[in-house]
């Protein structure tokens, strides 16, 4: 009995042992498992792992390269970058971006607009790195900001180069302007292979030259490898591949050309194209109103866009390229060479014009009350005869005015190297079969061949599509294809692409009709509707003025200026080239709802011929100068 | 000379014979592994160091007075500890103060006290002391009532909630009574039970509790979120490869990749600038740490020091299998520090009492039983 405990105690430590026995087996099992675990992460999968950490560590940050500058043709610089700090968020770091603004917006002036453009942008871009808050800081912004940096984790100081454009709104369609990169954009990119070059770029050429020379001007991106911590700020620089800068863009565009065509302008809306005739180098491409292309630098406020955007006068449209415009009797040389070339005149025929033309029931009005009495070829242009042309082009018949009109280029896009183009109405049967649907409406009536005499009717060509016409007669019949840029420098390699001009086309014709044309034209400007506005001018020239009808008049309705809502009031046109004998810049001019050719868009094409010619600036940038009314009856 | 000599001798003698050296050295060891770590770790806020050199040195006295105090008076303890616990964590329940969305710390004047902590002593404590009164013959009933004594405090702590220290409480108490000798039946019938217990366990837990449990079954679902510590911290283990990244190489550490590397994931810092030569080294201390308590465990001189001691070793085993299992990425993230090496006063006074309570064990191994 007296041993029976003891025995127990024996046996009681025996199994305590026997147990920590177990357990002690079972620690080095768990910890023979995390050997295993160890040994696997270690050392079979220490590749995977070693390569993980350091994509960890290294960040390849994109280098946004310069972008190219543009110049006009005498080196004058129209698009640059400066750099500067912008201020800017990480949304994906910002846990309450409401307080971080709010917090921002007290230390920083941050205005309503700045918030409004975030919130505008934050909403069109998915997944964005970053965004601006606030761009153009003050040193002192920076300063102030650096030393609250703690306060605000994922809100960053960059310095960012932002385009910048020293001449304002001169050529402001021409250069057209930037915007941030959609994803239409970034498809487009992807689809041209160059999607790479853009990882650290934000913007990208919208319209304009920035847009189609967008390839030139872009640069190569470079990279950087940055050590970065986990909170992705970068600790310091690795290695660095340095980004290509863009290549430099001169245009054939004279700037002070331009702002002279453009103060010509005044406050009227318009567009103006002026071409070297041998080249069809551009010297000149206005479209009135203009935009300061600045505004959308640093992403334009929503209030801004929407002023531009609604605007009735449609700033934003480039008019000279995009707009198109019957030609009124801009439109009658063409008409008398082709008379000429198709035999269908001579140039010693006359006419009577005794102020109307009869066709069928219809009357068509000339727009001197009375007409001009006894008409030859000459005098047709010179005085613009309407009923010499309602004439004309009934006895050409409507095929053969499209197949003549085609050669110079009306109806179809000039090809110049900017995008928007439109395609304009060059009129005839097979267009009015695929312009309409109902069978009524795609007949051609003959009676609708008349007004196509005067440049009215169908006919709808851009401001371009004219002044190439224009230079192509100035050219004596050889069409240069437009262009705006005049070489593309590489400054790396020093390497320098001129633009070689091209022959478009060559218009087949007799010169003794083409000369008789141009005698004509020359008579416009002597004796005929442009006497006023060139006279005085020691150089030749040859114009036509025309004015192109906005709303249809009614017969024997007296058209009446004063009466006529500003918008219904006519457009004014006029085209001309200079000199006769070896011509060195041919334009056209059209001031909406302008009035007579004559008087609105002859005197702008005075100040750009004095300019370009003489070198004359206009001794103060005025509007045209207010002109007698009644002399201008016998004018269109 | 000679008397200055003895005099020293007699004075450590007199002082020290408490201390178990093994012990001592193996803990001084991974302790000065620790701070060596953390000294890596917190590379921007070297005081850490410092501030742990100084818990260290609490700890350290906190041992030696525990080691001192005989196992019989610890017994007498074990109620009293016990009953204080209980009420402290349901006053944490009714009081606590919630930080990070868990309600742990309860206000002592001016700080601020984890009653959970203390617990993973007092359990053990109370346990050992239960059986140890029903040593003559232990019956199916007292390891319920002792079941029952265990899954309070369990419950109490894993509500607030605090994972972690659940499963570590859990686990001390478990140790206790299968040093007990419950029977192997029970133990596989436990087994099978916690596993059918898993379905409605899943229903109690809370959103973030199943995010991790999920994370570690596949982190790249939520690589920024829950899955972050696990994908960085494997990351870091894996990149450190065979010998290491080397000491303040560790680009994971050093670049802040790594989450709480001071604390939970500090094993993660240690094994990329030291590969898995460190970590064995690491494995075999703790080990020896583990082994040496069993040992002072099966020598144990009264039925209760061993349970508290075989206990006590478990829990260093728990501590660090528990969290190099997380920071390796085969066990769901808990709370629970690396024992020893982990930043923070609290545990690592908690670990070096228990060390204390061993060498208190070890020095009265030879004491009558009572």
């Amino acid at each position: 009995m007296r041993k029976a405990p003891l025995r127990d105690l024996e046996r009681e430590l025996y199994y305590f042992q026997l147990r920590v026995g177990f357990a002690g087996a079972v620690v080095l099992v768990a910890f023979t498992l995390l050997l295993f675990r160890f040994f696997y992460l270690q050392v079979i999968q220490h590749a995977t792992y070693a390569s993980k950490a350091e994509d960890n560590r290294i960040s390849i940050v994109p280098v946004a390269p310069n972008r190219g500058l543009i110049l006009d043709r005498n080196g004058v610089v129209l698009a640059r970058n400066y750099s500067a700090y912008t201020l800017e968020i990480f949304p994906a770091k910002v846990r309450d971006l409401e307080r971080t603004m709010r917090e921002l917006g007290e230390l920083i002036e941050v205005h309503a607009r700045d918030r409004a453009r975030f919130r505008k942008l934050l909403a069109e871009t998915k997944n964005a790195e970053s965004l601006p808050i606030r761009t153009r800081l003050t040193d002192e912004e920076v300063a102030r900001f650096v030393a609250h940096r703690f306060r605000f984790p994922g809100v960053e100081i960059k310095a960012r180069l932002f385009r910048q454009y020293p001449l304002g709104e001169t050529a402001s369609h021409v250069l057209g302007h930037l915007g941030r990169i959609s994803v239409r954009d970034r498809e487009r990119l992807e689809e041209l292979g160059t999607d790479a070059e853009y990882r650290g770029t934000e913007y990208i050429g919208k319209a304009g030259i920035e847009s189609s020379y967008e390839q030139e001007l872009h640069g190569t991106a470079g990279i950087e490898q940055v050590e970065i911590d986990a909170a992705g700020r970068g600790l310091r620089t690795l290695a660095r591949t340095p980004a290509q800068p863009g290549n430099n863009v001169s245009l054939t565009l004279d700037a002070r050309l331009q702002q002279v065509a453009e103060s010509a302008f005044g406050d009227r809306r318009g567009a103006l194209v002026a071409l070297e005739p041998q080249s069809g180098a551009v010297l000149a491409l206005v479209s009135k109103p203009t935009f300061d292309p600045n505004l959308f630098v640093d992403g334009i406020d929503p209030t801004q866009w929407s002023a531009l955007n609604t605007s009735a006068d449609r700033p934003l449209n480039n008019r000279a390229i995009a707009g198109v415009y019957p030609p009124g009797s801009t439109f009658k040389p063409f008409m008398a060479l082709a008379a000429l070339e198709l035999g269908k005149r001579t140039p010693q025929s006359t006419i009577f014009d005794p102020g109307y033309f009869v066709f069928g029931e219809r009357r068509f009005r000339d727009s001197k009350p009375g007409g001009h009495g006894s008409v030859d070829l000459y005098k047709s242009i010179v005085v613009s005869s309407d009923t010499y042309y309602y004439q004309l082009a009934n006895d050409l018949g409507i095929d053969a005015i499209a197949g003549f009109m085609q050669h110079f280029g009306f109806g179809a896009r000039t090809g110049i190297d900017i995008e928007g183009e439109a395609l304009g109405v060059l009129p005839s049967p097979q267009w009015k079969m695929k312009r309409f649907r109902r069978p009524e409406q795609q007949k051609w009536y003959a009676g609708e061949t008349i007004s196509i005499g005067i440049g009215q009717g169908y006919n709808a060509y851009t401001p371009a599509q004219l002044a190439l016409a224009v230079a192509t007669l100035a050219n004596r019949g050889t069409m240069m294809r437009p262009h705006l840029v005049a070489r593309i420098d590489n400054l790396q390699t020093g390497e320098r692409r001129p633009v070689t001009p091209v022959s478009a086309h060559v218009v087949p014709h007799k010169p003794e009709n083409l000369d008789f044309v141009v005698r004509a034209m020359a008579g416009v400007i002597t004796d005929g509707t442009g006497a006023r506005a060139f006279a005085g001018a020691p150089y030749t020239s040859a114009g036509k003025t025309g004015t192109a009808q906005v709303v249809g008049m009614k017969q024997n309705e007296k058209y009446d200026e004063r009466r006529v809502a500003e918008r219904h009031r006519d457009h004014s046109l006029f085209i001309v080239f200079a000199p006769v004998e070896a011509p060195k810049i041919a334009l056209a001019v059209l001031v909406e709802n302008g009035g007579f050719g004559a008087r609105a868009a002859a005197p702008i094409a005075r100040a750009v011929l004095d300019y370009h010619l003489l070198g004359k600036l206009p001794a103060a940038l005025e509007k045209a100068a207010p002109v007698d009314e009644t002399d201008e009856e016998t004018g269109d | 000379m000679e008397p200055a000599r003895t005099l020293l001798r007699r004075f450590a003698a007199r002082w020290f014979e408490d201390i178990d050296g093994p012990l001592l050295g193996i803990a001084l060891t991974l302790s000065a592994i620790g701070l060596a770590t953390l000294y890596s770790a917190s590379f921007e806020q070297p005081a850490r160091v410092g501030n742990q050199a100084v818990n260290l040195a609490v700890a350290l006295c906190a041992m030696w007075i525990v080691a001192r105090v005989p196992p019989q008076a610890l017994m007498r303890l074990a109620v009293p500890a016990y009953a204080l616990g209980v009420l402290l964590l349901i006053g944490v329940a009714l009081f606590g103060d919630v930080v990070n969305g868990a309600r742990r710390w309860l206000h002592i004047g001016v700080t601020r006290f984890q009653p959970s902590e203390m617990m993973k002593l007092a359990v053990p404590l109370m346990l050992a002391w239960y059986f140890h009164r029903k040593e003559e013959g232990l019956r199916a009933r007292d390891f319920a009532l002792a079941a029952a004594l265990l899954a309070a405090p369990v419950l109490l702590i894993a509500r607030q909630p605090d994972l972690g220290t659940a499963v570590l409480v859990l686990a001390g108490g478990f140790f206790v009574i299968f040093f007990a000798g419950v029977g192997w039946r029970v133990l596989a019938g436990l087994g099978v039970l916690g596993l059918a217990s898993l379905m409605p366990l899943w229903g109690l837990l809370h959103d973030y509790q199943r995010r991790r449990i999920l994370t570690l079954i596949d982190p790249t679902q939520d690589p920024l979120g829950a899955g972050y510590h696990i994908i960085q911290s494997t990351i870091a283990v894996g990149s450190g490869g065979l010998a290491g990244k080397g000491w303040l190489h560790g680009t994971q550490a050093h670049l802040e990749f790594i989450p709480e590397r001071h604390t939970d994931f500090i094993f993660a810092v240690f094994s990329e600038e030291f590969g898995l030569i460190g970590n064995c080294v690491l494995l075999v201390l703790y080990a020896l740490l583990i082994g040496r308590g069993l040992m002072i465990a099966a020598n144990a001189a009264s039925f209760f020091a061993r349970l508290l001691a075989g206990s006590i070793a478990l829990m260093f085993f728990t501590y660090a299998f528990v969290n190099m299992g997380m920071v390796s990425g085969i066990l769901p993230v808990v709370g629970v520090p690396l024992p020893l090496m982990s930043y923070g006063g609290t545990a690592l006074a908690t670990l070096f009492i228990g060390l204390g309570v061993l060498m208190s064990i070890q020095r009265h191994r030879k004491l009558v039983p009572t």
